[in-house]
């Protein structure tokens, strides 16, 4: 039984172990809301070299350069949205999963409803449309 | 009449942005720097570990900045165009060596011959993360004055220097 279990618990522990290594294992910071913000920060930062994913569940070099960047940054007292900064500067907008609200990404946070509104005035109308046609569609059917 | 021509017009604007859209590549993004002032490096010459490169060595000059690597595939196919283009004697090239190992970077440079004034030994990758680079080879045109006047992203061409870099030159000289 023991005997068994040993290997199995060992390749248990590597099966867990494995993921956790790829990328950043250990904490970056000993101050708890130091940890959050800067895991906050990582996950909306897009990896470039890889587009689909952001910097903190990807292991390609330059995302773990940009990690070190924004340890950096948050280690010397800057503030979250300095860092984004940081980062727009050198890389642009598109680095960000979520673009700021201003300029020209303004457009893209505005643009859902503005069709959405759009959108219910042309359903609106065509439905009174329809409701004060619908007994001269049923004449013409007869 | 308006009623058909509503749709229409609708539809046709739709292709027109997701064409646009599609026929973009994504994974070229334009530099921040376009026409901004070009980032600094300061940096241990790859070639010479004691002494530093950097960007105070080419002030005042227009020059090329190429980030490099050795495990770069594009790098290795531009490399005999950089070194026609150092051999014209046209504009100096500097060399940011991004996250080599210095022994593979020297045999590069033996084997396949040196275009670059100096290079810069970016070991860890900082000076590229100043840069806004995310893939080599990247060459950045900057002016006399320190502005970045064009960035190319992947290996340059006697076609592509010619129709993107060379007018931005005259321009500048």
């Amino acid at each position: 039984m023991i005997r068994a279990g040993l290997p199995g618990l060992l390749l248990g522990l590597l099966l867990v172990a494995a993921p956790a290594a790829a990328i950043d294992s250990g904490k970056a910071f000993e101050d708890p809301e130091l940890q959050a913000r800067y895991e906050n920060i990582i996950a909306q930062v897009r990896c470039l070299k890889c587009q689909n994913q952001s910097i903190k569940d990807s292991n390609v070099f330059l995302a773990s350069d940009l990690r070190r960047e924004i340890r950096r940054l948050l280690g010397e007292g800057k503030t979250d949205q300095e860092v984004f900064d940081f980062l727009v500067e050198r890389y642009g907008e598109f680095a960000l999963y979520s673009p700021r609200k201003s300029g020209a990404t303004l457009v893209l946070w505005l643009t859902p409803f503005i069709l959405l509104v759009a959108g219910s005035f042309v359903g609106y109308s065509v439905i009174r449309k329809r409701m004060s046609m619908s007994l001269e569609d049923d004449a013409l059917t007869e | 009449m308006f009623r058909y021509l509503t749709p229409l017009f609708v539809i046709g604007i739709l292709i027109v942005v997701f064409s646009i859209g599609l026929l973009r590549d994504p994974s070229e993004l334009p530099s921040t720097f376009i026409d901004r002032a070009a980032p600094t490096f300061d940096l241990p010459r790859l070639k010479d570990p004691a002494n530093r490169v950097g960007s105070t060595d080419y002030s005042g000059k227009a020059v090329l900045v190429n980030v490099w690597a050795t495990w770069c595939v594009g790098c290795r196919e531009e490399h005999p165009f950089l070194m026609d283009l150092a051999e014209s004697g046209e504009i100096p090239i500097y060399g940011i060596n991004w996250r080599d190992r210095r022994p593979d970077a020297l045999r590069w440079l033996d084997r396949y011959g040196d275009p670059y004034v100096a290079s810069g030994f970016d070991e860890d990758g900082r000076v590229a993360v100043d840069w806004g680079v995310y893939g080599a080879p990247e060459t950045f045109l900057i002016s006399e004055d320190g502005i970045v006047l064009h960035k190319h992203l992947g290996p340059l061409t006697e076609a592509i220097w010619l129709e993107d870099f060379v007018p931005l030159l005259g321009g500048s000289s």
